[in-house]
């Protein structure tokens, strides 16, 4: 793949940025006249029906980023706002009701209005994330798997090619027919993600209807295992895939989550900022000598990434 | 202006899982024969654009190009299926169409206009089917007939909705010359449920103004003074006799809950009994508000509807208190008839449990989890006297800043109304919603169904709580009951209001004055703004998309004037129409009623009956409705709905942590028991109360700060014996939040559940009392869950285990009642919450689970299955009266103020030192072999099951796809 390298203007990663990061001022030098940034700053992409906005800014918090809670509307009247961000989040939700599809609405507003601000920011070497309905807005505006076509800056009008015509995956209604809150275990896969080492298992609710992976043909499907693209895969407690409800919806290879070429633009249906603290894991009151909670992995690591790289 | 016909199916590579799921409820309603079911999403497009555009509309918004194809007009069905039936269904006109929303939105998004969208489902069922099957499909399975109408066959779709421009027209109706037969007879005429007395009071009222009312003051009258909207039963005179013994109430509300509540007076009691929420404190900064509504009138014509609007309308209530709640949890208590009734037992004009169920179960899932609040506690009820009239109670809790509890309206501020468009949708239903059902109400209350749209409830409710953290406005509140009428005339009752109806947005055009005024559409507020203030909170609205339209303001001279087009079409005195509303005397009386107790044959082993409680329906697991609601959204969960070693047994109370960076929570429970009250409704109330509290001390709540509410559903009030069982349940509570020290903080009623039948026969439920509670947890790492931890932990059990089995679910699945329906010991029965409470706050207590349905065994049974360990139980340890001596009694006796707490051998002192003057015993252990003995006083195991058993039983009830 011709993909730009990530982090292409990125400091060299200096060890004391991490100690001393978000809470030291005046640490504005770093090597070879980059920039190193005081605080990690993420926007959570707010729209109508978007409503995991709230705990994930306070997941953003507790690793120590600086969030903000951002409505769609501003950022298409004021793109380069991005600038300002190291990670985007589309958060959980039920953007615009999920009429028509789960996500596909404000797909086509990001298709339509942010496709290249988006872009742009994936190219600066910058951090994309997308949970449950985050994550069906990503893959179904194209964001997620990704195609080859993704290292060119979209040319105006393209949009909608990529939206749609190549379109090879997608995310649709559970095999049970009906929405479902449950906890399960994922695998993370041999990837290059940036927010999970890969055969690390980790323990997350789902909580959706349309959540079941679909690839138009086996080619596709051969795409993703051989870019290793898959993130996360549904498993029992002993790393086993198997049926419902281990694998709750149906998905294609137990199929959990979905991570691009670069490693830096991840999408799962599983909920990480819903397990941030020990008391939300269902059967806390008798794991009293557990000590993390998972769903913070995803984010200590990210912000941990941008620290060590801008 | 073109119209485009979008046809969207699943590929045939992909399973059609709309249409599986259709086919399954065809089978189930008994219809056979069929193979397959294919479903379809149509859309229909008022646009002007062009042939490729369309393409791309297609394409680009409507469907998903790996696993669905598109077809622009009308497909035909494939060649050569001889036995193919095609149904349509559309919405009717008028009905609120949010998927025809987002297509419009999403339209411009890619450039262009549509002037009309409207969407159906399109349906070819494969398979052999004669007339009558095929429209009992349509109208049992596909549609609903108060929203939908059905096109069978490849016809023309009905046309759209383009309805003429209204032209003012005042309409005066002359009530001043009536007579009595008259007046009553223009009551019944415009369906405005007022009674003789009621419309005499308001002749006298205009014979006074010397002058007739136009229609829209009738009607705002007939809203105001709804049994929805004042609860004059509640709060009549009553002269009640008791067993020949008489008692008089002056105000049956007042000198009962109310009553309690003032008479506690608890200083964290902030806002009772005033606002749409009651309020009481939570910590330094923030307090908390709950309300629980009904709608089951409306969920009985339209389950899937009128649920959503049921969940829908109470999150309005928080978001509408004091200054406006942020909404933090949802609750939802069902009472159903029995989902394996048989189709030919069901009376004309009512829907199949099954399909109510269903329906209900959906619309609450659809709306909670699109308005992103965790559903997390409720409870689910069957009794066949429940089938015509299903009972639907949806709550919501909300958090404020302290100091935003109240409202301010002042003279001079504008009104804005804000959210969802007016429509003709829910016209009629504070008055229909008063009165009782009959088969005909299918077809002449259709339009006091409502439609829900979460996303607009939902983005409304992000810009107002912007807007409340800015200060903007001073004064808001919802459009429930009443709409418009009741919102607007609440606000201003002190001040005087006036309101210009044609500014008001609506959905489509056509309606008139009284229509916008009374009109019950959803998602709207009312909100009282200062002009300085309008321009920046009108940008708040308008940067989300969300409409927001100054429609009047509020004046000092204490009138409600309402204008159409610079007219006047009405004008009342707020005193009058607030405080007119002549006041009852009502008669009831109770009568003791001679239930026996039956002389069941005593057994060697009572395993069986153990299996049967487990499996029966109001015992059984209802993890089939709680994992479709999201109880995890907002991140706060802690005592989650579901519990235990595999995430599936019953907790008793959930618990939140409404604010991340603190560690209180707040324990949510329920009681209700419905079965008590044909024994005694006031022995039913208490039970209620007592289990709402237990329900809170097991999991960790404070025991000294518990708020209830109460929700009655009655019969027909205006018959003295089921007024009299009101009267018993209201004296009830008030005698338990004394006892308990527990206020009541919000109440509502919902009378008049009664159904007439074709053949005149009247089905009415059960006295029905909901008590809802809430309580603060002072440290959420205290919680304790009620499954068992650990091996060789000691059971205790605490309170006394007395012969009440009536209305037990023993003699339930026996086929009888009995009398001895379990009472409140209300000296004993507070203590011991009060130490539970104490007890788990002190880190003494690894489980606690209360005694309920079924009794001791049964909550032992779902201890050990939840936990995975077994447990060894002995009679001989539990504490009992001198009466209770058979094991029956023993195991499955419902008494109150019972708890099974699991506790490690290091805290046994400390434990027995707490509970030191107070009934308990130690009965039984925590063992690591996967089964429950239950041992008699003579040794004999007389309850033996291997845990899987139990839990199979629990489980399989429900074990719906």
């Amino acid at each position: 793949m011709l993909s730009k390298k990530p982090g292409r203007r990125l400091s060299t990663g200096n060890k004391s940025v991490i100690l001393y990061g978000g809470k030291s001022k005046g640490l504005r030098k770093g090597f070879f006249g980059s920039t190193m940034i005081k605080k990690v700053k993420a926007i959570v992409l707010r729209a109508a029906g978007i409503n995991c906005d709230l705990e994930t800014q306070f997941a953003l918090e507790l690793a120590d980023a600086k969030a903000e809670r951002i409505h769609i509307n501003r950022l298409i009247e004021n793109k380069a706002m991005l600038s300002e961000y190291q990670i985007l989040v589309f958060p959980g939700g039920f953007s615009y009701g999920d009429d028509v599809a789960a996500g596909k609405i404000m797909a086509n507003q990001v298709v339509n209005h942010l496709i290249e601000a988006v872009r742009k920011f994936i190219d600066d070497g910058k951090l994309v994330l997308g949970f449950c309905n985050g994550f069906q807005v990503l893959v179904k505006a194209g964001l997620l798997p990704g195609s080859d076509s993704d290292v060119q800056p979209a040319a105006p009008g393209a949009a909608a090619a990529t939206q749609n015509d190549e379109k090879d995956l997608t995310i649709t209604y559970n095999d049970s027919g009906k929405y479902e809150d449950r906890w399960v275990y994922l695998q993370s896969q041999k990837t290059k993600s940036v927010f999970i080492e890969p055969d690390r298992q980790i323990y997350l609710p789902v909580a959706h209807g349309e959540g079941k992976i679909v690839v138009r043909n086996a080619e596709m499907l051969e795409k993703l295992k051989q870019n290793n693209l898959i993130a996360f895969k549904y498993v029992d407690e002993r790393g086993q895939e198997g049926p419902f409800p281990i694998n709750p919806n149906g998905s294609i290879e137990s199929i959990a989550g979905l991570v691009d070429a670069t490693g830096r633009v991840m999408g799962m249906m599983p909920h990480p900022e819903r397990f941030v603290r020990l008391t939300q894991h269902p059967r806390w009151t008798r794991l009293k000598d557990k000590t993390e909670a998972d769903g913070m992995i995803i984010f200590n690591n990210a912000v941990k990434y941008v620290k060590e790289h801008f | 202006m073109k119209q485009w016909r979008f046809e969207v199916f699943n590929k045939p590579e992909f399973a059609d899982v709309h249409g599986n799921g259709v086919l399954e409820s065809i089978r189930e309603v008994g219809i056979g024969g069929i193979e397959a079911v294919q479903s379809a999403r149509v859309f229909l497009i008022e646009a002007e654009f062009d042939t490729d555009f369309a393409h791309r509309v297609a394409k680009e918004i409507l469907t998903d190009a790996v696993c669905e194809q598109y077809y622009i007009g009308r497909s035909k069905p494939p060649a050569g299926l001889a036995k193919a039936t095609l149904i349509e269904v559309h919405l009717k006109s008028g009905v609120t169409d949010p998927v025809a929303e987002s297509v419009v939105k999403a339209i411009a998004d890619i450039g262009q206009k549509a002037d009309n969208v409207r969407t159906a489902r399109k349906y070819l069922l494969l398979g052999e089917l004669n007339t009558r099957q095929i429209e009992t499909i349509a109208k049992k399975v596909l549609a609903n007939d108060c929203i939908e109408d059905v096109v069978i066959g490849n016809e023309a779709e009905p046309p759209a909705p383009h309805l003429k421009p209204y032209q003012l027209k005042i309409v005066h109706l002359p009530i001043r010359e009536l007579t009595d037969e008259q007046l009553v007879a223009l009551s019944g005429e415009k369906d405005l449920f007022l009674n003789l007395i009621e419309m005499q009071t308001i002749q006298n009222y205009f014979r006074k103004a010397d002058r007739d009312p136009t229609d829209i003051e009738l009607e705002s009258l007939a809203q105001t003074w709804s049994e929805h909207c004042v609860h004059k039963t509640m709060k009549s005179s009553v002269d009640m006799t008791i067993d020949g013994k008489n008692i008089h109430y002056n105000n049956l509300l007042k000198e009962t809950v109310f009553k309690a509540t003032k008479q506690l007076n608890k200083p964290w009691c902030i806002s009772v009994f005033e606002d749409n929420a009651g309020v009481v404190e939570f910590d330094e900064e923030s307090a908390v508000c709950f309300k629980v509504e009904t709608h089951n009138h409306p969920s009985a014509l339209d389950p899937y509807g009128g649920a959503a609007t049921g969940i829908g309308g109470v999150i309005r209530d928080p978001m509408g208190t004091g200054l406006g709640a942020r909404p933090i949890a949802n609750t939802d208590i069902f009472c159903f008839g029995e989902p394996d009734t048989k189709l030919e037992d069901i009376p004309k004009g009512v829907l199949h449990p099954r399909r109510i169920m269903k329906g209900v179960v959906s619309g609450v899932r659809d709306y909670g989890n699109r308005m992103g609040i965790p559903t997390i506690n409720g409870a689910v009820y069957f009794d066949n006297r429940y089938m015509a009239n299903p009972l639907v109670f949806c709550g919501n809790i909300g958090i404020m800043d302290k100091n935003k509890c109240f409202k301010h309206p002042q003279t001079g501020s504008l009104i804005i109304v804000v959210g969802g468009r007016t429509g003709r949708d829910g016209i009629h239903g504070a008055t229909f919603s008063s009165g009782q059902m009959t088969h005909e109400h299918e077809t002449i209350f259709s339009h006091a169904v409502q439609i829900g749209n979460a996303i607009t409830e939902k983005k409304t409710l992000d810009c107002l709580l912007e807007a409340n953290k800015a200060g903007l406005y001073e004064a808001i509140t919802d459009c429930g009951a009443g709409g418009l009428s009741s919102a607007v005339g609440e606000m201003g009752a002190e001040l005087g209001a006036e309101v210009e109806l044609e500014k008001v947005p609506l959905k489509y055009t056509g309606l008139n004055y009284t229509e916008i005024w009374i009109s019950e559409a959803q998602e709207r507020m009312v909100i009282a703004v200062r002009p300085e203030n309008l321009e920046s909170i009108m940008k708040i609205f308008a940067d989300e998309n969300v409409e927001a339209t100054v429609i009047g303001k509020f004046t000092d001279d204490k009138k409600l004037k309402l204008r159409y087009d610079d007219q006047s079409v009405g004008e009342l005195d707020m005193e009058f129409l607030h405080n007119g509303v002549p006041k009852y005397s009502r008669k009831a009386t109770w009568k003791s009623t001679d239930f026996v107790e039956p002389n069941l044959p005593q057994k060697d082993n009572y395993t069986e009956d153990l299996l049967k409680i487990l499996s029966s329906y109001n015992v059984a697991s209802k993890e089939w409705i709680i994992r479709q609601y999201d109880h995890e959204v907002q991140g706060a969960s802690v005592i989650k709905p579901l519990t235990g070693i595999t995430n599936d047994g019953p907790s008793d109370a959930a618990v939140i942590r409404p604010k991340y960076t603190s560690d209180r929570g707040l324990a949510v429970s329920c009681g209700m028991n419905p079965l008590y009250g044909d024994i005694d409704p006031y022995w039913m109330a208490l039970a209620g109360i007592d289990e709402a509290i237990r329900n809170i001390v097991c999991v960790g709540g404070r025991f000294d700060r518990i708020a209830l509410l109460d929700n009655f559903c009655w019969g027909n009030c205006a018959r003295p014996e089921t007024l009299g069982q009101l009267v018993l349940a209201s004296q009830a509570c008030f005698d338990g939040a004394i006892a308990y020290g527990a206020p009541f903080i919000s109440g509502k009623d919902s009378l008049n559940n009664e159904f007439e039948c074709e053949d005149g026969s009247r089905i009415a439920i059960p006295p029905t009392l909901l008590i809802s509670a809430m309580s603060p947890v002072g440290d959420i790492n205290k919680c304790v869950t009620m499954d068992v931890k650990k091996p060789a932990n000691i059971l205790f059990v605490v309170g006394l285990t007395k012969n009440e089995l009536g209305g037990s679910h023993y003699y339930k699945i026996h086929n009888q009642v009995g009398a001895n329906v379990p009472k409140v010991d209300l000296e004993t029965g507070p203590k011991i919450a009060a130490k539970i409470s104490e007890a788990v706050e002190k880190g003494l207590v690894a489980s606690c689970h209360d005694c309920s349905e079924g009794g001791l065994a049964v909550a032992l049974a779902e201890m050990a299955f939840a936990g995975g360990y077994g447990i060894e139980a002995d009679l001989r340890g539990l504490p009992k009266s001198a009466d209770c001596l058979r094991n029956d009694v023993q195991l499955f006796s419902e008494s109150n103020s019972r708890f099974i707490v699991e506790v490690e051998m290091a805290n046994f002192d400390a434990f027995a030192k707490l509970f030191l003057n107070l009934p308990f015993g130690q009965v039984g252990k925590v063992i690591a072999a996967r089964k429950l003995v239950i041992k008699s006083y003579d040794g004999r195991a007389i309850v033996d099951a291997e845990l899987d058993a139990l839990k199979k039983a629990w489980q399989k009830t429900f074990d719906w796809k």
